[in-house]
Parts: structure tokens; sequence; C-alpha cells
């Protein structure tokens, strides 16, 4: 038996040594999250700029009732590949303001200025704090002033900042999108308290609440299966039409979810669009150069072969 | 980087080696290099102003607190911002200076994008293009080297010319802000200022 | 293998300079440098992990220029970075996925040497400096891993720091002194930064007296056999090595940047984009993926050895596992470096590999059931190819016959001559 040993041998073991950890990612009892489609996924995906649009909305309506978005300023909402980023302005806009400016975005000032939310700012003279209306270089303020507020409003669960959620979770934007449609009613077998939700893409144990009679040893008894997923304080935050969309979108809990998570998705990965862009540049380069080095190269070496 | 190493095959050449003097070679050494003068931006430009430093801040300052006579002194984008309640006699003395007798006649004033002549009106008008001339307010830095000049407070040396004076290298600016003597070479500068209500002042 | 100096200084300044620091001449004879003209694209990845270092401490500078090392800032201003400052996120992300690159070319690098027995006489010195190399490198990957302060990064150094408590008697002692309190908390922040921007220029240092023990000692190839005749079995490096290293390192960097620019989070952890909070551990704790297999080996010992109890047995079977490269040279006792000529070594080694392998993927597995055992059987097989395999092997082993010369070797496949004596010394020197 002569073993066949090459240079691809061992190629194929070092991939294979580096796609392991990847392989050994997934793991607890949560449904693996549905793949979507997304407009920003590929090499070339983009942000479809009118569902960051819609997805603001949705945020600003629902979301911001309890999550912060502490990373993103307003600013960004207005910068190239964010939402409201304009090439020219509006007509009516001064033609002394440059409005692909962010901070002279006149959408932008004026989202600012109306958040439902004002910045805490000071002191002031008399040592006091006071609350202003928001700049375009203020952050996004959030709903509670600090973590034990928070938790007081929440029956003790302190709900997420989103700037980063979609890149926080492994399969980010599916297990945001699929948590935020998933919710269903709690399977007969279990018993969970008030104020907790079921939902089969959150991470957790069910064994945990499962009711007693299911259960043996702490395991379930055979011929009940412990239900995926997790229970959460988060009501079902979305349902249909409770969001007037100024497009003709859908005004369903899946469009809703669908533009939210995208608008997530760029507010975690605002550099996106130009990552890949240029990372489209350099390969090219980066061919067009191996390519004239392996010429180069042959030439050098066509009297050592 | 390593790449770049072809780049020296021309000096190896008089060796007189055959392959070397090929196009390819060149071509090869000409694209690594552009590469390379490629992401040499990047590494610089990551050092210019970032996005929340050039995110426009402004500042509300509520005047009703400064007496005439007085000035009190802001933090306006990491720099002071002097505001000068100038007295009847301060503005008379600022609007008899002739022009002639400035070391720098221009106005240096944002909200006139910092053209025009240095009178004290030019000094006083506010964005929308009206000028209060007992309201004077300019950015706090020497445009020698950028020390703070004395002369806001009560009791600092104010000058020869009742304005300011900057202790380092001894500029004397008249009530106007505008460089009088010494070694600065500009008037202070006035920021963009705008007044929301008669006692409220946005600067920014 | 030094070579004698070809160079002539020709002009009067660099006739004047070469009498007062002949650096020219030394660019001139590094360039120059006799390479065996056989060497084939492993032998590139040197060249790859010189610019690997480079991209890592240029990326590096930058990042600290707008990096704060302080527990309440840290996570913010590496997202600042990502968001706000020019081109932040390219230097972020390089830096980041560079670390990953780094190590993919230095295992390569290591197996490499492995297989063609590059550490054995008189190649013991870059061996080991080499393996002093990796050491910084995964001192310093881990160092920097805590940085931006997220959830892996805090539960990391949490983890790893507390090894240094299973040494009796004074393990307290030094984990504390490590931490500069009584947890992971901002003094250790700060010192992890400090030496994070410290010890790349020790790497660098180290790799250019690496680099000078093989000029000294001569390049290995892949024959094993040393350069006889100058005129026929070497090449000048430049522009002979330089274009091919030249060429395969444009080819690593497209496998660079397509996780830099289409894949940026791949190869990291989704737990750290959330904020270190001491007060909750995340769910599953795994290092970064080249820790995996050291990290296996670590959990592998779950029993007492003797008076060793298991949490000591780990942390020093983690150890061992990189330590014992250092007398690798001595432990292999063959005379023939190139697997090449030793079919038999070459099958275990084949075995080594996917054991490196297998035990990387059960670095990510839960330490539960059957991958606990799994890990001892990998990790037996690992200490047992240094201590067992190579010494034994190179006593019962019938290697191939070696080529008489560099430039045999590469001649089209006719029936070797069976002129060497099976075993022979293959050193010529």
């Amino acid at each position: 038996m002569k073993p066949m040993f090459t240079a691809r041998t061992l190629m194929i073991a070092l991939l294979a040594l580096s796609a392991g950890p990847t392989a050994a990612l997934a793991a607890g009892g949560a449904k693996h999250p549905k793949e979507q489609h997304w407009h920003f996924s590929g090499p070339f995906g983009t942000y479809d700029q009118n569902a960051l649009q819609r997805g603001y909305q949705v945020y600003e309506t629902v979301c911001s009732n309890c999550h912060g978005l502490e990373l993103v300023a307003f600013r960004n909402l207005g910068q190239k590949g964010g939402p409201f980023y304009l090439d020219s302005c509006p007509a009516g806009v001064s033609d002394t303001v440059d409005c692909s400016n962010p901070n002279d975005n006149p959408i932008v000032k004026a989202l600012a200025a109306k958040y439902k939310y004002q910045v805490t700012d000071g002191p002031d003279d008399t040592g006091e704090m006071f609350q202003r209306e928001a700049l375009p270089s203020d952050h996004v303020p959030g709903p509670y002033a600090n973590e034990q507020l928070a938790r007081m409003a929440n029956n003790n669960a302190l709900p997420p900042d989103l700037s980063l959620i979609t890149k926080a979770r492994a399969h980010g934007p599916d297990y945001v999108y699929n948590l935020l449609v998933g919710y269903q009613d709690a399977p007969p077998t279990v018993d969970i308290g008030p104020g907790q939700y079921y939902n089969p893409y959150f991470e957790g144990d069910m064994t945990v609440v499962m009711k007693p009679e299911y259960l043996h040893d702490g395991h379930a008894i055979e011929g009940v299966t412990v239900p995926p997923g997790g229970t959460l304080a988060m009501a079902p935050p979305l349902s249909d039409g409770i969001i007037e969309y100024g497009d003709d979108s859908p005004q369903t809990v899946e469009q809703y979810a669908k533009d939210v998570t995208e608008f997530l998705m760029w507010a975690a990965e605002p550099k996106m669009e130009a990552r890949k862009s240029l990372g489209v540049m350099t390969i090219i380069y980066l061919i067009i150069l191996g390519g004239i080095l392996y010429w180069s190269y042959r030439r050098i070496w066509a009297d050592k072969h | 980087m390593t790449t770049s190493d072809v780049s020296q095959t021309g000096d190896a050449s008089e060796k007189g080696e055959p392959t070397r003097r090929d196009f390819i070679h060149i071509f090869a050494a000409a694209t690594a290099a552009a590469g390379a003068g490629a992401v040499l931006w990047p590494l610089v430009h990551q050092m210019n102003p970032d996005a929340s430093v050039l995110a426009l801040s402004t500042k509300d300052v509520d005047l009703s607190a400064v007496p005439v006579g007085q000035a009190i002194k802001v933090m306006w984008q990491g720099k002071p911002v002097f505001i000068r309640h100038r007295t009847e006699d301060e503005i008379t003395q600022a609007e008899s200076v002739p022009l002639s007798a400035l070391k720098d006649d221009v106005s240096r004033n944002a909200n006139l994008s910092g053209q025009g002549e240095a009178t004290d009106n030019a000094r006083v008008t506010a964005a929308d293009g009206q000028a209060r001339p007992e309201w004077l307010i300019v950015v706090g830095v020497c445009t020698h080297l950028g020390c703070i000049p004395l002369g806001t407070s009560a009791g600092e040396n104010r000058g020869e010319y009742n304005g300011w004076f900057c202790p380092c290298h001894g500029s004397h600016y008249d009530v106007a802000g505008r460089i009088r003597k010494g070694p600065a070479p500009e008037n202070l500068p006035i920021p963009p200022v705008e007044f929301l209500s008669d006692t409220l002042v946005k600067i920014g | 293998m030094s070579h004698a100096s070809t160079y002539t200084p020709s002009t009067g300044i660099e006739k004047w300079l070469d009498k007062r620091l002949p650096i020219i001449r030394m660019s001139a004879d590094f360039m120059d440098f006799p390479t065996p003209k056989n060497l084939n694209y492993w032998w590139t990845f040197g060249g790859i992990l010189a610019v690997c270092l480079v991209i890592q401490i240029v990326t590096g500078i930058v990042l600290a220029m707008h990096y704060t090392p302080h527990v309440d800032l840290a996570f913010a201003s590496v997202e600042h970075i990502m968001r706000d400052v020019n081109y932040g996120w390219l230097m972020r992300y390089v830096h980041a996925n560079g670390a990953s690159m780094f190590f993919i070319a230095v295992y390569i690098h290591m197996f490499r040497g492995l297989y063609y027995g590059s550490y054995k006489e008189p190649r013991e010195v870059v061996w080991m400096l080499g393996v002093v190399i990796f050491l910084l490198m995964m001192a310093t990957a881990f160092m920097g891993y805590v940085l931006p302060w997220g959830q892996m990064s805090y539960w990391g150094a949490t983890v790893i720091t507390n090894l240094f408590s299973a040494i009796p008697v004074v393990g307290d002692s030094v984990r504390t002194l490590l931490w500069g309190g009584f947890s992971v908390d901002n003094p250790t922040l700060n010192r992890f930064f400090s030496l994070h921007y410290l010890l790349p220029f020790a790497i660098f240092g180290v790799v250019a007296l690496h680099i000078w023990a093989f000029h000294t000692s001569g390049n290995n190839n892949p024959s094993g056999v040393e350069i006889k005749d100058v005129k026929k079995d070497a090449v000048p490096f430049h522009p002979y090595y330089t274009v091919k290293d030249g060429f395969a390192i444009v080819v690593f960097l497209i496998l660079f940047a397509s996780f830099v620019f289409f894949n940026p989070n791949a190869l990291g952890h989704a737990d750290n984009y959330i904020e270190a909070n001491p007060l909750s551990t995340p769910a599953h704790i795994v290092p970064e993926w080249y820790f995996l297999p050291f990290y296996a080996m670590l959990r592998a010992i779950t029993f007492d050895i003797g008076p060793i109890p298991a949490k000591l047995g780990g942390v020093i079977t983690m150890f061992s596992s990189i330590l014992i490269l250092f007398v690798l040279p001595w432990l292999d006792t063959s005379k023939v470096r190139s697997m090449r000529y030793r079919p038999v070594a070459r099958m275990w080694f084949v075995l080594f590999v996917i054991t490196c392998v297998f035990l990387g993927w059960l670095g990510g597995k839960p330490a539960e059931g059957s991958y606990v055992l799994f890990a001892q059987i990998a990790t037996a097989y690992y200490f047992a190819f240094f201590l067992l395999i190579l010494p034994l092997l190179g006593l019962l082993e019938t290697p191939k016959p070696l080529p008489r010369s560099i430039s045999e070797s590469v001649l089209p496949k006719t029936k070797p001559e069976t002129s060497a004596a099976p075993g022979a010394p293959a050193a010529a020197e």
C-alpha cells in the first residue's frame, strides 16, 4: 500500500481545520432560523433605501418603546448608504445648504428634533440637567435613563440595545426576523409564567417549564418531546396594520419584521456598501496583479525548470 | 512589503541577466507599486477628523446672566468662546477706530463668510445679517500660536487697547477683538452666531 | 551556508558608506543569497508571514490612535472606529481577520517544517526561534482579543488567566498579579493593551534572528539534501524567489481580502458584539479557532494523574504540547530530513495533521460525553507522535534512497540510482 501524500492532502486538511469551528457554532435547543432572502446578501448586495426608511419607522414606532439604539447617531441616518441620505436638496431648501452632508440633511434634522425622546443635557448654569430637542450630532436617545429603570419597567428583564443585534446573534438577520414573526402559543406540555411568551427561535431550555406530569428526573418522559426554543419577556411586538406606511408596501407582520431587520442590519453595519464595493475593486486588482506576477514568474524561471 | 521587492529588479539588471529587462517585470513592479500607493490613502486619511468630529455641534447660551461691562467664556467645539456685553463707551471706542489703524482689516466673521472689512459693525453681525453692537462674540484663541488671551474675567489684563491681551507672546486685541499690536496676524475669528431670542444665542 | 559577498560598491558614495555602515552590502547579499532551486509553494509561507506581521503592525498602530483602553469606553471606541473613523472599519476588519490569516499561514509553515524535517541539524536554532515566535504570537493574539471588551473578550480573559491559578503554591498570587486586582478589570485591560502593543515588536526582533539563523545554515528544501554545487543546485533569492513569493503573497491576499470585504465576521464570534458583562457568562464560550486544538487538550485531562490534580494536569498538558516542539530536533532520530523519502513516517505525519484538525474541531464542542474521550485519544496521539513515533521510526524504518543532489531530485523522473545508502546522513556540510 502506497500512501498517497500530496500537497493537496495537506491543503484539504488545513482547510478543514479552519472550517471546523464554524460547524461547532450551532448549539442549543432553539429552532434553526429559516433563511431569508435579503437585499443586502451576497458580495454585491446593497441596502434597499425604502426598506431602511420603513424599518426606521417600525423601530421608532414600536421597538424604541423598550430598546435603545445608542451606537447610532441621527446624522448616521443621513450619511451615504443610510435611510435618509440625500444626493441633492429637496425643493424649498436654501441652495447654500449641502444636503448630502448628514449634519445639514433637513430630513435628519427634523427627525432628530421631533424624536419621541429628548436628549438629557447639562448641567446648565444653575447646576441642573435639562431636556432638549435632539440634534443630528446626538446619538438616538433610549427609552430608559439606566439599566435599573429598564429592568423595573420590564419585569426585571433587560431589553438589549439593538445597535448591534444583527451581529451579536448567530445567523443575525435571519434570527431577528424569525424571532419577530415566530411567536406561537405555548405547547400544552409546558406551563409558562405570567409575562412570559413562547418563541421556538429564542435560545432557551423548555425542559424547565414543562408541566411536572411530563417530567421524570428532570427529563421529558418517553413519547413527549421538549419543545424547541424558549420563553422571553417580550410580548409579540408586531401585528398587522399597526404602522401606517407611506408607500404601498403591505402592512403585515412579515413586512414590518423584514423592514426593521434590514434597518437593524444597517444600524449594525452602516459601512457595508462601501466595504463591498472596495472589496470588489481590491479583488479585481489582486487577480490582475497575480496574473502579471505569474507571467513574470514563468518568464524568470523559464531557464531553470 | 515583499511584493515591492520586485521593483528592485532594475538595479540588478546591471548584471546583465537577459530576462530582467523584460517589459513584464517592469509592468509587475509598477502594478504592485500602484497597489501599495493606493493602500497609503486609507492609512493617511484615517488621521483626518472623523465623522463624529465633523458633526456640527452647536451651543446655546443664555445671555441674560451677563451684565453690561462683563464677559463670559463658554466652550464650543473644544475651544473657548468669549462673549462680551459691551458698554456704550466701549462700542463708541470700537466704532471710532479707522480701518487704516488695523493690522488686519478683514472681518473674519463666519456669518459674513469671513469676508468684508473689519468695521465694528461687521464684527458684531449675526447670521441674520443684523448687527447687535452690545454683544461681541469671538473665538478666544490667539491667532498667533493658539494661547488663550486674558481679559475676559474681571481684573485680568485687557491689554493696551482695552480688549484682550495674550500673555504668551504679547498680542493686544481691541474691544472688537481685532489685533492691534503684537505678533498675531489676524483678528479673533467670529463663530457662526444665531440669535434665537434677545437673550438666547446659538453658537455654531 | 553564508555565502561570500559579491557586492562591489560602484559609486563614491557607496564606497564611503560601505566602510562605515555596509547596509547596501547586506541588502545585496540578502538578495543574492543562494537558495535551493527546488523550493515548492509550501516555502512561500515564510514570506507570507512577513507580510502578515507588517500588516498587523501597521493596522494595529492605526487602531491604537483611535482606541481607548478603559472598561467603560473600550467597546464604544471600537464601534467608533467602525462607524466614524475614516476607513476605520477597514483597519479593524483587516486587523481582526489578519490575526486569523497569520495563524493559518503559521500553521502551514510549521507543518511544512515538520514534514520536510526543517528542524533537523543544523537548523535546530531556526526551529526553536520559530517556536518562540509562535508563543509570542499566541500571547499577542490572546491579549488583542481582549481589547474590544466584548463578552468573549472578557470571559476568554477570565478563563485563560484562571489557568495560572492551577500552579501549585503561587498560583493565586500569579493570577492576582496578572489581573492587577481580584478579577479581570480595568487594570487588566490596560496592561493587556500595553503588552499587545509591545509584543509584535518582540516578534519582529525574533523574526530577524530566525532569518539570520537560516541564512547561516541555508534553506532546507523538499529533498532534504543540502546544496552541493551552488551553480547547479541554487539560484539567487532575487529575482527567482522574490517573484515566486510575490505571486504566492498575492494569492494569499485574495483569500485575506475575501474575508475582510465579504465575510468579515465569519471567523469571529457573535457574542463579542455584546459588551462585556461580568455578571453573566455566555452559554457557549470558545476561544478563537486558532486556539481550539490547545483548548481541547486542556479540557481532555479530566482525571487526576497521581498527585497532580486534573486542573493542573490540563494546564501542564496544554503548555507541554507547545514546549515539546523545543526538543523536537532531539526527539526525531532519523537522519533523513524529508518525509518524501520516509514513506512510513509520512503516514504517521498525515495522521498527526488529521489529529490536530480533529482536536480543533473538538475544541469547539462542549466538553461532555464522547467528545471528552475523543479528545483524550487525540491528545494521546499528539504526544505519542513526538515521544514515541518519531524517536522509534528513525531507528526502525527503511527510508527510500536519497537523490545525490538537489539538481538530481528535480530532474524528470527516471529511475533514481541507489547510490545513497539507505539512512545515510543527508547532510553534506
